[in-house]
Order: structure tokens, then C-alpha cells, then sequence
């Protein structure tokens, strides 16, 4: 394969990432509800989560990504992410139920439940900005740019994950359902790289 | 100078123009309040005080309504539909309700049964505020009010042992549905929060095609639904989890008519109102997994 073929494949799985995570965000919202309500501190609970996780996220990526850099450990960050998604479609009723008898207070509880949930898949996936950063760096004079055209893309992911998630998905499919395209997305994107990972040189 | 005179002259007439549309637009306003979750409007004219909830340039419906002169008459169909549950079940001890409004329905059910324990669930304070200060509702021991959302109330409560003979949903109102609320798993927790033989009472949307949707939702969380369907469109449903009948039109009448008279309910053509189900049953039921309620009313 093509050297210039690796960026393209890294800014599409950057937007596959960013897709995913408000996914899993607006989500979040419908899974929460029933045991916690739909009012704005569920909301607020949900955000500073994924805020939280992302900010740990580019911590870690970056970390990650001092400790040699390739397609294999960048494949490895969404495989990750797809099977920390996992608990969400399998635990979260039991989860919830557990969070719900520990505490009366809707706002804590929903903040648990945020967390116990939705922590560790978008923590992986905030790990995948900085590493992409790390893929797409050949010099300094470039660096600026490919990390405007690398969030452009994450985050224009973002934007058109949430108005899918909320203006079709929910319309179309169980919240499962969708988690289950949501992770099998993931797991494909991060197999693609790994086998394309003896192929690309990423030095 | 004529290009200042001119600015000065467009300042004044657009601070004028906005300040009449602001009292164009709600004539007769008593209280506004924006709320956490809605805006809130009391208005009073003709003779009658209502409570609307408000989305910027659309028509508001109201919620909750009162002629001043005769206030104990319920000014809606659905809500003199809903004081039907009492021909099914005349005294029951343990009233929720879910969805407060201006508190008319727990006001007449606390005047006609003044044992029964009346529990009304509000999510918003400020609606709890302005019912208690222009819409007569009074607590006292018999008649509560909790402001939570009604799905994380009733489910806390079932846990601690709480019972309800009848329960009446009025959480809906035509501009935003709590999802949460319309599902399959939240109405067989409401399912299990009654007592045996106690009954539900649901206003419940009768246009688009959230009509067929809700239905099968219901009849997926219990074995025996009814409907009332009023000439302007209004719909109840009464469900429960142990069959249950409505008297006949006589009974009901000797019984009940002297005592529902002022408040202006028919009890003769509340009976008419029985339907039999008349929705799609292949409808799909709405569930935790698939709620987009507020979707299927476009």
C-alpha cells in the first residue's frame, strides 16, 4: 500500500471514532432515563462523563503513542473501545438497578451510572485524537495543519453522530441494536487497521 | 443629523412595535415563568384562567383550566373523562397522580372522597407554584405533592412497599412527551404499584400515528384495556391487571350524578363514551429499547 493512502485512513477512523462516541452519548441519555429520569442533571451527568473521559483520553493516547507508534496499536485503541462498549449493551439494567438502591439522589446516581457505563469505552476512544496526531506528523512545518483537518474530522463526526443518533436511529432501531452496529463498527475499523499494519509504514 | 434623527426615529418605533407584540401575544396575562422544563403562562380572560406551556411562536394548548365563576367545574373532556375511574372503582384509598397541572383533578377527587390519600407527582416546581397561587390547589395531609420525575418516584416507592388503588396519567401535554414515560416497562411498573384490583386511568393522545403505537403499548403491558373516546378527539384509556367493569348507565347515574353534577360531569354520556379498540394491532409497542415518541408525532 501507498505511503499517502495512510492519511485518509487515519482521518476516516478518526471520524469513525468521533461518529461513535455521540452515539454512544445520545444514547446515554435513553438508557439512563428509566432509572434516573430524563431531567437536565441526567444530561449534565452524561456530559462531564464523556468530558472527563475524553480529557483522560488524550492524556493516555498521547502516552501511548511515546511507546512506539503504529497501525497495530492504533487498531488495538478501537478494538478496545468496541469491547468496552460490550458492558453497556450486556450490564446496563443490572448496573443501573445496583446504582439506583444505593443511592436516593437521582443527580449522584445518574453520575455513577455515567460513569460506570460510559467512562472506560470513551476514555479509548479520546485515546484516539492524539495518537491519530502522532500517525499524521511528518514535520513541523505541517504539524498545525494536520491537526486542524484531524479535529475537523473528529469532530464533524461528532456533529453528524448526533443528529443521526437522534433524529434517525432512535426512529429506526432498539438503543441495543444501534450499540451493536456502534461496537461492530468499531471492531471492523480496528481489524482494517491491523491487517493493513505490515503493510503501511508508519515510522 | 437627518441620519441620526432617522436611526433615533426606527429605535423608537422598533422598542414600541416589540413592547405591543410582547401584550399582543398574551392578553389578559396574570403570571409568566420560564421554568427549568417549559414556559409557563397564566392567563385570565372571558371569565376563564388557564395555565399554558409555551414554545416560542406556536399555539400554545392549555393544560389546566377554570371558569372563575364556577370553579369546581372541570373545564376539559379528558379530565372529566378520567373522573370515570370512580364509577369503576367508587372508593378508592390510595390516589396517584402522575402530572399536576393546575391541580383540578385532585382538588374534585379530594372534595368527593376527603378519606382518600391523594398523591400528585410534579416534575416541575414552578407548575406546583402557580397551581397552589391561581389554581385553588391546596395541600394538606390528605393531598401531597412530590416534585420528581414520576417514573424514578413510583419505582423508589414500589420498592418501600408503596400500593395505589387507582392511578391517573397526566404527565403529556402536546408539545413534548417524557419518553420515558410511554413505554412498555414504565407501565408495568405502574402495573405493579397497584393494589389488587386497583385501576389505571390514562389521557392519552388521540391523533398521528403515536395513537396506534401508544394503544398496543398499553394492551402489551396489561390484560385488560377499555377506552373512553370523546366527541372532540379526547381519549382515556382504563387499564388494569384484574378484569373490571363499568356500570351500567343507571346504576352509575343513581349513584353517582347528584355528586359529579357541579363538577359539570355527565355521567349518562361519559358511559356513551366506551369504544372498542379501534387502532392498528400490528402497531409496534414502545419499550426502554425503542421510545422515539416525540419522533412519530411529525
Amino acid at each position: 500500500m501507498h505511503p499517502h493512502a495512510l492519511q485518509p485512513l487515519v482521518f476516516a477512523s478518526a471520524f469513525v471514532s468521533g461518529f461513535v462516541l455521540m452515539v454512544l452519548e445520545m444514547l446515554g441519555g435513553r438508557i439512563l432515563a428509566p432509572w434516573f429520569g430524563a431531567d437536565v442533571y441526567v444530561w449534565g451527568s452524561i456530559i462531564a462523563v464523556f468530558m472527563l473521559a475524553l480529557s483522560l483520553g488524550y492524556l493516555l493516547g498521547g502516552r501511548w503513542s511515546l511507546q512506539g507508534v503504529s497501525l497495530l496499536r492504533f487498531g488495538l485503541i478501537f478494538l478496545a473501545a468496541g469491547a468496552l462498549m460490550l458492558p453497556v449493551v450486556a450490564f446496563a439494567v443490572p448496573v443501573m438497578e445496583a446504582i439506583f438502591d444505593l443511592t436516593d439522589d437521582p443527580r449522584y446516581g445518574s453520575l455513577m451510572a455515567a460513569l460506570a457505563l460510559f467512562l472506560a469505552p470513551s476514555v479509548a476512544m479520546g485515546m484516539v485524537s492524539p495518537y491519530s496526531l502522532r500517525l499524521l506528523i511528518r514535520s513541523r512545518e505541517t504539524s498545525g495543519a494536520s491537526a486542524g483537518v484531524l479535529y475537523f474530522v473528529s469532530t464533524m463526526g461528532s456533529a453528524l453522530g448526533t443528529l443521526a443518533t437522534s433524529f434517525y436511529f432512535v426512529a429506526l432501531a432498539e438503543v441495543n441494536q444501534i450499540l451493536g452496529v456502534a461496537i461492530a463498527v468499531m471492531g471492523a475499523n480496528g481489524l482494517l487497521l491491523i491487517a493493513l499494519h505490515r503493510r503501511m509504514p508508519t515510522g | 443629523m437627518n441620519t441620526v434623527r432617522a436611526l433615533w426615529a426606527f429605535a423608537l418605533l422598533a422598542t414600541a412595535s416589540y413592547a405591543q407584540a410582547l401584550n399582543v401575544t398574551t392578553p389578559g396575562l396574570l403570571h409568566e415563568e420560564r421554568s427549568l422544563y417549559r414556559n409557563i403562562l397564566v392567563t385570565e380572560r372571558d371569565g376563564m384562567r388557564c395555565m399554558r406551556f409555551v414554545v416560542h411562536d406556536k399555539p400554545a394548548h392549555d393544560q389546566s383550566c377554570f371558569a372563575v365563576a364556577d370553579p369546581r367545574r372541570l373545564v376539559f373532556d379528558y379530565t372529566q373523562m378520567l373522573m370515570a375511574t370512580l364509577l369503576v372503582k367508587p372508593e378508592p384509598a390510595e390516589i396517584l397522580v402522575v402530572g399536576l397541572g393546575g391541580g383540578s383533578l385532585p382538588m374534585a377527587m379530594h372534595e368527593l372522597l376527603p378519606k382518600a390519600r391523594i398523591t400528585s407527582a410534579e416534575i416541575d416546581p414552578a407548575v406546583v407554584k402557580a397551581a397552589k397561587r391561581f389554581f385553588n390547589y391546596r395541600e394538606n395531609d390528605r393531598v401531597l405533592t412530590i416534585t420528581q420525575d414520576a417514573r424514578v418516584y413510583l419505582k423508589r416507592a414500589v420498592r418501600e412497599g408503596r400500593r395505589w388503588d387507582l392511578i391517573i396519567l397526566d404527565a403529556f401535554n402536546s408539545d413534548y412527551i417524557p419518553e420515558h414515560l410511554m413505554t412498555r416497562e414504565f407501565l408495568e411498573e405502574v402495573k405493579g404499584a397497584l393494589k389488587p384490583g386497583g385501576l389505571v386511568a390514562a389521557n392519552t393522545f388521540s391523533a398521528s400515528r403515536l395513537y396506534h403505537h401508544e394503544s398496543v403499548t398499553y394492551e402489551a403491558a396489561f390484560p385488560h384495556v377499555r377506552m373512553l373516546l370523546g366527541q372532540r378527539g379526547n381519549r382515556v384509556l382504563l387499564a388494569a391487571a384484574d378484569p373490571f367493569t363499568l356500570p351500567t348507565a343507571d346504576e352509575a347515574a343513581a349513584r353517582w350524578q347528584a355528586r359529579l353534577a357541579p363538577y359539570g360531569v355527565n355521567v349518562r354520556a361519559l358511559l356513551a363514551m366506551q369504544s372498542p379498540p379501534n387502532w392498528d394491532r400490528k402497531a409496534r409497542v414502545l419499550t426502554d429499547q425503542f421510545s422515539p415518541a416525540n419522533l412519530m408525532r411529525r
